[in-house]
């Protein structure tokens, strides 16, 4: 058997890469998030107060007495240093808005929102893979051209719209299938399979490319010509070879992720982490933003590590470090 | 062949596995009969916190605390959890007796004391309890004394309102910041996830008849259609919050209950009347004139019953007038009233004038928000009818806190809001908010006028209810004629309901949605 002990140069390698990468992530976004939420213009205390008591309720007392309260007064650099200071202890601070530690609704909201995107990536693949490997065996088929369209047409949709169109088939066609909301069985599913259809239209695409490539390499053709059937060359020469450039590619379509999750959550009342986003920035709630922005730059980080793992685990090469 | 297709035998029965675990796990509630389950309801708000003058409203509305006193529909002031009060003849000493088996949800007994610390409480936080000129509040035995130091007739309105709720001690910490929603209403909490989702069970400490329904489960969503369609695919048992459309597409529904209910909130046009064309009085009747309700009563809000004649709804019964003219719109006089007061329609159709400092072009903003979704819709048919009189409109559509700091910086011209005059039971809480000397926030902005202040300060002493109405009508009188605001539309409360859902109806003071009353009978 081949060695399949990872080696600790390689693993050391990535958790010091990315672990740095996590470090500087954290305070480049919250920094940036903080400078850009004060260059809007409106005033902060008003927009806060908007945010606490709603528009029947919004009015200039309300909005001096958060002023007072949350000292918004005070010069920008000591807000910086003070959330600086915070973050070495790991604190996030509290939401303007609701009075909550960071942490505990972030930590709440980061469950949502990973098992959103981990199901979106699960699903994009048993999708994507099945249509990849069909074109990219014949390819020019009419498995290839169908693909292609499709993969165009989903591709081009933004996630809201598609979303959107989802949602209305979903809840005119069946009753079985939750429009929206979470709690429930089944809730999952239509944000999950929006996003997976436009992640699998290009995964699709790169599987297509890389199944041709396989087919058409000489040790390919070698595992055919020693006598394996071709069901059994794909299997054994062709899928684990193909599937790297697809695993790879998934590390670059997380910002299509990160990007959906912030949408669709909105559109499907999923209350992750793109949820509290918008809703803070309309609000100005900016420790908030500041803890979102951070826990997503990391989720970044973090998923990115993930795909240098897989794909070390997938490929020996890798794994002896040659 | 043990290998079908490229996966091997174990591959596929743990893919096949996982297909059907999650097929059968999806549509597990369907499965259970709606009587068993807990009622899910859906609406527009999230929980924005959990102290009352946040998102307390929330837990009034579905049974978890509760105020005082309690409004009935025609406006008067009913028992909850006082159960009677006394009224001193100068209306400034105030008693009420509190419902001796009242508990709060933890099992302690609702106290004077406890009562008092309730609206001290509240006192200091945004809501009505800040415009009563208190004298103090007392906890006697068994009762709670409240003494004025000036005339405030609105006092029950305000002490029904869910800003001043009472919630037990234990839910505050010592600076007076709410921590738990320790009630003492039918239902109690037993799971909270802002700013979405709560969960209510029957409390064991409720002293009143046993409700119903057994458990709820609240979810704020965000968008109309969402909540349309949540409705519609039977994802939840009552929608509240449908807009327009939707509600206008549900009603055609073959099984859903939809119900609706005239709110007193009016979508209107507030103005600077201190600006110095706006301050001339036929600009604001032109402006008023340009506006075409019926059409956007009727394309808009899908409800030509929307249209406003007048500032104050029929709802609020002893403030709306049946007998002041109607506003509609009348395009040639409008143009009239604009050429009368020197402004003639330059070649791009908006109209110019010779004004102190050379040629001024007739041109305005317009403020709006989009937390209610109609408002935008209607800025734009606002521009273009006053556009078609010769008025060029700029929207800016912004957070509503927009509208209270351009009001205070004096840099607002026109903003276009929903204002909610049922919010305190009593509209004069509102009105004295929006048309006091100072104008409001909301309401009047360098308007001058003196009579409706006045009407306001005298309805706040001991009258006859012959002069009360007499001073009613010269508010409501001088609003109409003035147009410090110009009335535009009048909001509908639309709800989906389950079929199978017995006893719904809604409250237009949006108070309550009585979830105590309801129970599930036959589809």
């Amino acid at each position: 058997m081949q060695d399949t002990r990872f080696n600790s140069r390689a693993l050391l390698g990535i958790a010091l890469r990315r672990g740095g990468q996590a470090g500087a992530v954290a305070l480049l976004v919250g920094t940036l998030s903080f400078f850009m939420m004060r260059w809007l213009p409106g005033d902060f205390a008003y927009r806060i107060a908007a945010g606490r008591y709603g528009y029947d309720l919004v009015s200039a007392e309300a909005a001096e007495a958060v002023r007072r309260e949350l000292g918004l007064d005070a010069p920008w650099y000591t807000a910086l240093a003070d959330w600086w200071l915070q973050l070495l202890r790991f604190d996030l601070g509290e939401s303007l808005v609701t009075g909550h530690r960071i942490i505990d609704e972030v930590a709440h909201q980061l469950g949502h929102t990973l098992s959103l995107a981990f199901a979106a990536i699960a699903l994009s693949v048993v999708i994507a893979l099945p249509l990849g490997i069909a074109a990219g065996l014949r390819p020019r088929g009419w498995a290839d051209r169908l693909g292609e369209g499709a993969a165009i047409a989903l591709r081009a949709f933004p996630p809201f719209l598609l979303g959107l169109l989802l949602v209305i088939a979903a809840a005119n066609l069946s009753d079985a299938i939750p429009a929206a909301g979470h709690g429930e069985a089944g809730n999952l599913l239509l944000p999950a399979l929006t996003l997976a259809l436009g992640l699998a239209a290009a995964s699709s695409r790169v599987a297509r490319e890389s199944v041709a490539r396989v087919v058409a390499s000489d040790y390919y053709a070698f595992a055919l010509t020693k006598g394996l059937s071709p069901r059994l060359a794909l299997w054994r020469h062709g899928v684990r070879n193909a599937a790297l450039p697809v695993i790879a590619y998934l590390g670059v379509q997380l910002a299509f992720v990160i990007e959906g999750v912030v949408i669709l959550e909105t559109l499907f009342a999923w209350p992750g982490i793109g949820h509290a986003l918008v809703h803070a920035v309309f609000w100005r709630d900016v420790p908030m933003i500041q803890g979102t922005c951070l826990m997503l730059g990391l989720c970044f980080v973090l998923l990115n590590a993930a795909v240098d793992l897989a794909c070390l685990l997938l490929d020996p090469r890798r794994r002896r470090g040659t | 062949m043990g290998r079908s297709l490229f996966m091997p035998g174990r591959r596929r029965w743990l893919a096949a596995g996982l297909a059907s675990s999650g097929l059968a796990a999806w549509p597990r509630w369907l499965q259970a009969g709606p009587s068993v389950r807990a009622l899910r309801v859906v609406g527009p708000w999230e929980i924005t916190g959990l102290d009352p003058s946040r998102a307390g409203y929330l837990f009034s509305r579905h049974g978890v605390s509760e105020t005082l006193l309690d409004i009935a529909e025609d406006g008067n002031p009913t028992p909850a959890l006082a159960t009677h009060w006394e009224v001193s003849a100068d209306q400034r000493h105030w008693r009420f007796h509190l419902r001796p088996q009242a508990r709060f949800h933890d099992g302690s007994p609702v106290t004077p004391q406890a009562v008092a610390a309730a609206l001290q409480f509240a006192r200091r936080k945004p809501g009505g309890m800040g415009l009563v000129p208190l004298e103090a509040i007392d906890a006697g035995t068994d009762v709670v004394d409240v003494r004025l130091a000036a005339d405030f007739a609105a006092l029950p309105a305000v002490l029904a309102h869910s800003s001043a709720q009472i919630l037990a001690p234990a839910s505050y910490s010592t600076g007076g910041s709410v921590r738990r929603v320790i009630g003492s209403g039918p239902y109690q909490l037993t799971g909270i996830e802002p700013p979405q989702r709560f969960s209510l069970a029957r409390s064991p400490h409720w002293d009143g008849p046993r409700p119903a329904i057994a458990a709820v489960d609240y979810l704020a969503v965000g968008r109309g259609e969402s909540r349309a369609l949540l409705a519609e695919s039977g994802q939840a048992d009552i929608v509240y919050g449908l807009d327009p459309a939707s509600w206008q597409r549900l009603k055609r529904h073959a099984r859903l209950q939809v119900h609706s209910v005239p709110l007193p909130r009016t979508i209107y046009l507030k103005l600077n009347a201190g600006h110095r064309w706006l301050a001339e009085l036929p600009l604001r009747q032109a402006i008023s004139l340009a506006i075409d309700r019926a059409g956007i009563a009727h394309a808009i809000l899908r409800d030509p019953q929307a249209a406003a004649s007048q500032l104050l709804p029929p709802a609020l019964a002893q403030w709306h007038d049946a007998d002041l003219p109607a506003m509609g719109q009348d395009i040639a006089v409008a143009r009239q009233l604009l050429a009368a007061a020197g402004w003639q329609p330059a070649a791009d159709g908006i109209r110019v004038r010779q004004g102190a400092k050379g040629g001024e072009r007739l041109a305005l903003t317009l403020r709006t928000f989009p937390d209610r979704p109609e408002l935008p819709i209607i800025a734009a048919a606002v521009q273009e009818q006053l556009r078609q009189v010769g008025i060029a409109v700029e929207v800016l559509l912004g957070n509503a806190s927009d509208v209270p700091a351009a009001h205070r910086q004096g840099t607002l011209e026109l903003a276009l809001g929903a204002r909610g005059y049922g919010i305190y039971a009593d509209p004069m809480v509102t009105l004295l908010q929006d048309f006091g000397p100072e104008g409001g926030d909301w309401g009047a902005m360098n308007w001058g006028n003196q009579t409706v202040p006045a009407a306001l300060a005298a309805l706040q002493g001991p009258l006859r209810e012959r002069d009360r109405h007499a001073l009613r009508r010269t508010v409501t009188r001088t609003l109409h004629e003035e147009l410090p605001v110009i009335p535009i539309a009048w909001n509908l409360l639309a709800a989906a309901v389950h079929p199978a859902l017995r006893g719904f109806t809604l409250d237009p003071l949006e108070r309550s949605y009585r979830l105590e009353r309801l129970l599930w009978g036959e589809a």
